[in-house]
């Protein structure tokens, strides 16, 4: 249903304020737990003693960096692979339900294993991330290849187009779409890993902030911090989309 | 002829064709000689082809005709050189083909557009490959755009295309390294009665303006009658040439001629012909689908 003359965001935005003030008088009432959830109005008075007192800009350009290092590194790995399983037919046989297994897996569970690798550092949190980001990035970049339409691979073939042509101008251009589900899907995972091992290690930007303010039981700055990311994940994911149009126009 | 109906002097059984096909292959574009084509399923080898000779004369329009599953794709598809592996020759302007050959341009049934180029470099594409540079290449694609009925949407993506449009697009990408033969497969199947019709009128058109040699595959009688010199009537599996039927309609054309009384009696005696192999098509699919049930 449309409502009309009201933008989607004014709705999206309604529902939310709806949804916690509700909360907000839940609480107040003691219907809800103070001690469990914390109240909304503390959560949003909250952020500026974060960003004074707690550094969450400083956090938030580490957590960057770790992401940015980590999506690039899940984007080129996992894009090569998944086009070299699409050309090597033998390797995807023989490898691709091994992927589709780690994809499955917890791989957080192995952080004690890139702790003693790289030990309490960036590198033990961006390969971590790496790590849990790179099979969905390459099941989607083989399965999209691997879907490129009849048609599209024929009017290649009838224009005598070479191997390398045709897949620049046709295969890979007309994957795109399914590449991107698999790096949105790539990198979800792998921020949810970097700040989870930022969380376990107590080491880096906001997921140790988190762990730091849980540990002090500051529940109000904890959900802050959590929307913070949140909300930094919408923007990111917005700029994946804007990304996407630009190398796939015509959606 | 079927059914013991009598043959007038513009149909040729497959027989006389293959004599015609020897003495007039010095002036064809494309000739097919004694093509069989052979496929191996899970139950065995399939002749989808068997022994198919026929030629198309320069700046001849023809269509292939048959019931569904007839071998109608398999054809083009060896004709473009999409496809190995079968017995025969294909020549193109005496060069015999073993790949997709220079002067032939395809026309796919199945939407081929890029919908991340806009119409403008779909249309460009093959001169993008060739090298040509980009002024003079989107000066050479507008033309073709223009011809085909889309000037105004250069710059529009598949996407906010209607079906018709798109197939144009991919017509006037074709067309746009203008190869000296056309073969198009069932290029309005997936569009209404009308717009085929309208589309029939603009191919027409083209075609009378380029004088390219043509080859159209097509199941619609209509399409087949309004647009060619001859038509190739295939049996069903294996595909053979049943007949070749002459269309004795004047030329220019127009739309208009579906209306007339000639072109009636050419799609009845062509359906005259093609209803004993689609109904076989049709038993043979009832009869495999009842095995499938059992």
């Amino acid at each position: 249903m449309r409502l009309p003359g009201i933008p989607p965001l004014a709705v999206g935005l309604a529902t939310i304020g709806l949804a916690l003030g509700t909360v907000e008088v839940l609480l107040l009432l003691g219907v809800l737990n103070q001690f469990v959830i914390p109240l909304p109005s503390a959560v949003f008075g909250s952020f500026g003693r974060l960003f004074a007192e707690e550094q969450l800009l400083e956090r938030l350009l580490m957590t960057g960096s770790e992401a940015l290092a980590a999506s690039v590194l899940v984007s080129v790995v996992g894009i090569s692979l998944g086009v070299l399983l699409y050309k090597v037919r033998i390797l995807a046989l023989a490898t691709e339900p091994w992927v589709a297994a780690v994809a499955a897996a917890p791989v957080v569970l192995a952080y004690p294993l890139f702790l003693v690798i790289f030990g309490r550092s960036a590198a033990t949190i961006i390969a971590m991330g790496f790590v849990a980001g790179l099979a969905p990035v390459i099941l989607k970049t083989l399965e999209g290849l691997k879907g490129v339409r009849k048609s599209l691979i024929n009017v290649g073939l009838s224009y005598n187009l070479t191997p390398s042509q045709q897949f620049w101008k046709i295969e890979f251009p007309a994957a795109i779409p399914t590449i991107f589900v698999g790096v949105r899907l790539g990198l979800v995972f792998a921020l949810i890993n970097l700040i989870g091992v930022e969380f376990l290690i107590n080491f880096g930007g906001l997921g140790q902030l988190i762990n730091d303010l849980a540990e002090r039981y500051d529940l109000a700055g904890v959900f802050a911090t959590i929307v913070f990311v949140i909300l930094v994940s919408v923007v990111i994911f917005a700029g994946l989309e804007r990304m996407e149009r630009w190398f796939r126009p015509g959606r | 002829m079927s059914g013991g109906q009598p043959r007038d002097e513009h149909t040729m059984p497959a027989a006389a064709a293959k004599l015609r096909l020897a003495e007039t292959v010095k002036e064809a574009d494309l000739v097919i000689d004694g093509v069989t084509m052979r496929f191996e399923t899970r139950e065995g080898a399939v002749t989808a082809v068997d022994d198919m000779s026929f030629s198309v004369e320069r700046g001849e329009f023809v269509s292939i005709i048959g019931p569904s599953g007839c071998g109608k794709s398999t054809v083009f598809n060896i004709l473009g050189g999409l496809v190995r592996g079968y017995e025969g020759k294909v020549s193109v302007g005496g060069d015999l083909i073993s790949g997709p050959h220079p002067s032939i341009g395809m026309v796919f049934q199945e939407e081929s557009t890029f919908p991340w180029r806009t119409v403008l470099d779909n249309v460009a594409f093959p001169l993008e490959i060739k090298g040509v540079r980009k002024a003079e290449r989107h000066e050479r694609a507008r033309h073709f755009i223009d011809m085909v009925g889309l000037g105004g949407f250069e710059q529009r993506y598949p996407a906010e295309l209607s079906g018709g449009m798109r197939q144009r697009v991919a017509i006037a990408r074709t067309l746009v390294f203008e190869p000296k033969i056309l073969l198009m497969d069932e290029p309005f199947a997936a569009l209404d009665e009308q717009t085929r019709l309208l589309l029939g009128d603009k191919v027409l058109k083209i075609q009378e303006e380029l004088k390219q040699t043509t080859l159209l595959i097509t199941h619609n009688i209509t399409e087949a009658v309004q647009l060619s010199d001859r038509v190739i009537i295939m049996t069903f599996r294996p595909g053979k040439v049943k007949r070749i039927v002459d269309i004795r309609l004047p030329r220019p054309r127009t739309g208009d001629v579906v209306g007339s009384e000639a072109f009636g009696r050419h799609v009845a005696e062509i359906w005259n012909d093609l209803r004993e192999e689609a109904s076989r098509g049709m038993a043979e699919s009832e009869a495999g689908a009842r095995r499938g049930k059992g």
